[in-house]
């Protein structure tokens, strides 16, 4: 368990920081964020499951775009393996999964938004399911697509059908077709699954605009747990929807208190500074 | 009428008894006491002769309904099938007497002159055109009047009319009743509507004797794909939509139908779709007493050349995701799979369009906002918009503080307002001078880095007190 030391992790990453964006490894979901690539030995594992927590129902917006953001991160990395067509939409290959619950909770999914995100909308694939064991049938069925890059089911609340056989049942499936498998999870609590990593987001504090503006999406993202590898780590990142990467979102210096160290600290106490930045 | 309860419909039995349509409930009780009354569902009637009609698609293509309570069946060419025209009135009414039917039929040239003689004919005659003159007047289906007025004249029988000059008959009875006169006479065509237009392609096969469970008849069904597939190779066709019919022997009928994203021949694949659709009903199929029939149908084909399989294997990319949305769109209906299309407005909620994907929608390319603009528009839109509270500068300064769903948000940045004018070209009473309220919209980012799209609902000098509403929650 030395692995998962939280210091040691921190040092780890910052030392992939420094040493640049870690090389595009084949078999892998890149973000473009030093820390993130460092700590996930590359970034994110094609194929596989990967949990994303929203931190609270309220922040519906930031998970969904968090996955936008990961799933056109997949795409580009399907494009430079040259498994995908090159002149195809750079939505295409997405499956958009939701429950009627989450059309009527959190909205429906907005186009003309996924575009500004870097042309998520292009070639998307939406489909709402009316209840989530529906849900969890079409998102079996779409992983074991080879045809599909992403698969993004959202999935609202804790619904029982959704546990551990469920996400085992993904996992093996979207092993076999190389689709990755980004489960989305709101309003909801952590089980026990056989996702390769989990992670809660939350929106941060943007770098203001000229007039103070709200700028970029920016998120607090937490890797909770990887499947063999360390976890309990934390990142400010900007999404730079022009070169369609994450990058570390530039602290601003006006907020009082905003000077916060990289993450040192377990979740309980780091959600402590994060409330005394904001405060 | 004037409140009473009156006698829509009575059975034969009642007829000896003296009771007749129209008469009040209250009289007929009084005259038989012990009498079994339903209220009367014209929709179930309705629903039940279409269901009638539905079955009916195993002795011909061309079935039309004639409510309230008639069929029309076109069957030039299709009679010897049944051993003759008497071997297929036999068949019909073999079949409904199993539901306890009681038919009345009439076989003619036309289906002006049958509906008339099934419905009106009390003595038979040598021939088709004898019949049609014997008939009464009411035969020819004209209003209350013109009909008393063709009684009152003297023409009690069709024959009486048809021996007058037409032109007379057309001043005193209108062009309507000399319409009537020509169709049932033969002379007009009187073409009849079916239900569904014949297929493409249709392939069936009966059975010697009714099989009772579900699974042999779709075992059936998918060597009909497999001869369906050979004839729409013969056409360098393939097949977007398929549909099953299972002929039930009591005379009824259920249909299921699926569809593709692309057009295809391939059985399984076709079953596949059918298994999933069969899976997915609320009603699963009832064989009754079984099916004695079972029929496929392509009704909408579109040309397909012979594809290239990829050498190392397997099917192409987009052949996948098709497959997958014919499946999802199966199971989880037609609406519920769907690609979004952009449309040109500034209306946010109507700037985009959620087609079927199994329609096959071209691929939209979406406007993006520009270089260095951070994203413009959010990523979830709350159709209708959720009213919230605000704190603001009157009249049109920005947002200070919100609630929306119990929680307060305080705004720490903001950007806007973006002006979005109602579309005053699109009123459909084409007052311009009364446009639709303008909205304002801002992007702003409370203190936890939330980032909301809220609008204010009018300017204040359209409307004295706007409302604000939180529209869409960015990434």
């Amino acid at each position: 368990m030395h692995e998962s030391h939280p210091s040691l992790a921190a040092l780890r990453g910052r030392i992939a920081m420094l040493a640049g964006a870690a090389p595009a490894e084949a078999g892998r979901i890149v973000t473009g964020h030093g820390g993130i690539d460092g700590a996930l030995g590359g970034g994110l594992a094609r194929g596989r499951l990967h949990e994303i927590f929203a931190a609270d129902a309220g922040e519906a917006g930031s998970a969904a775009g968090f996955a936008a953001m990961l799933a056109l991160r997949a795409r580009a990395a399907e494009m430079a393996d040259g498994d995908a067509d090159v002149d195809a939409h750079p939505g295409e290959g997405l499956l958009w999964l939701r429950c009627d619950e989450a059309e009527r909770r959190g909205g429906g999914l907005y186009a003309p938004g996924l575009a500004d995100l870097g042309g998520a909308a292009d070639g998307l694939l939406l489909a709402v399911a009316p209840d989530p064991v529906a849900l969890l049938r079409g998102a079996g069925d779409a992983a074991r697509c080879p045809g599909l890059a992403v698969v993004v089911v959202e999935c609202w609340g804790d619904p029982r059908v959704l546990d551990l056989t469920a996400t085992r049942r993904l996992t093996l499936a979207a092993e076999d077709s190389g689709v990755s498998v980004l489960l989305l999870r709101i309003d909801a609590r952590a089980s026990p699954s056989a996702a390769d990593t989990r992670w809660r987001v939350r929106a941060a504090p943007s770098r203001a605009l000229a007039a103070n503006a709200p700028g970029q999406a920016a998120f607090e993202v937490e890797l909770l747990r990887q499947r063999s590898g360390i976890a309990d780590l934390r990142w400010r990142v900007e999404w730079d929807r022009e070169r369609i990467v994450f990058r570390e979102a530039i602290r601003e210096p006006a907020l009082p208190g905003a000077v916060v160290p990289l993450p040192s600290r377990g979740s309980a106490a780091g959600g402590a500074t994060a409330d005394r930045r904001i405060a | 009428m004037k409140g009473a309860l009156r006698l829509a419909a009575v059975d034969a039995q009642a007829l000896t008894l003296g009771l007749e349509p129209g008469l009040p409930l209250a009289d007929a009780r009084a005259r038989v006491p012990d009498l079994a009354v339903a209220d009367h569902d014209p929709d179930a009637d309705l629903a039940w002769l279409e269901a009638l009609a539905e079955g009916c698609g195993r002795y011909t293509p061309m079935v039309a309904v004639d409510a309230p309570d008639g069929l029309l069946l076109d069957i030039s060419g299709c009679a010897h099938l049944f051993g003759g025209e008497a071997g297929l009135v036999a068949d019909i009414e073999a079949r409904l007497a199993q539901s306890g039917l009681a038919v009345r039929h009439a076989l003619a040239g036309n289906a002006a002159g049958a509906r008339a003689l099934a419905r009106f004919q009390t003595v038979p005659a040598a021939d088709e055109a004898t019949a049609i003159r014997r008939l009464p007047v009411a035969a020819l289906g004209l209003d209350s009047e013109a009909e008393l007025g063709l009684r009152r004249a003297g023409l009690k029988l069709v024959g009486d009319l048809a021996c007058r000059p037409l032109a007379g008959i057309a001043a005193r009875f209108g062009g309507d009743a000399v319409m009537a006169l020509r169709r049932l006479l033969g002379e007009a065509d009187s073409p009849i509507v079916p239900r569904r237009t014949p297929p493409t392609i249709g392939i069936e096969r009966r059975f010697a004797e009714p099989i009772a469970r579900t699974e042999y008849a779709l075992a059936v069904l998918g060597e009909l794909a497999g001869e369906a597939k050979r004839l729409l190779e013969e056409r360098k066709a393939g097949g977007r939509r398929f549909e099953g019919m299972f002929f039930r022997s009591d005379g009824l009928a259920r249909s299921i139908r699926v569809e593709t994203s692309r057009p295809t021949r391939d059985p399984a694949m076709v079953m596949r779709l059918f298994r999933e659709r069969i899976g997915a009903l609320d009603d699963p199929i009832d064989p009754g007493f079984g099916f004695d029939m079972v029929r496929l149908s392509v009704p909408l084909v579109e040309p397909l050349a012979a594809a290239q399989l990829r050498l190392e294997g397997g099917a192409t990319h987009e052949a996948e995701i098709a497959a997958l949305v014919d499946r999802l769109s199966t199971r989880l209906g037609r609406g519920r799979v769907r690609r979004l299309v952009p449309r040109d407005t500034h209306i946010p909620e109507q700037a985009q369009l959620a087609l079927p994907a199994v329609a096959a929608p071209p691929p939209a390319a979406w406007d993006a906002a520009g270089p260095g603009d951070p994203p413009l528009r959010p990523i979830h839109l709350f159709d209708p918009p959720q009213p919230i509270d605000v704190i603001a500068e009157v009249p049109d300064g920005p947002p200070h503080r919100f609630r929306w769903r119990r929680d307060a948000h305080e705004v720490r940045r903001f950007e806007g307002p973006e002006r979005i004018a109602a579309e005053w070209w699109q009123r459909a009473d084409g007052a311009i001078d009364r446009p639709g309220l303008t909205r304002d919209y801002y992007r702003v980012e409370d203190a936890r880095g939330r980032r909301f799209w809220i609008f204010r609902h009018g300017l204040y000098e359209e409307k004295a007190d706007p409302a604000w509403y939180l529209h869409g929650v960015f990434a």
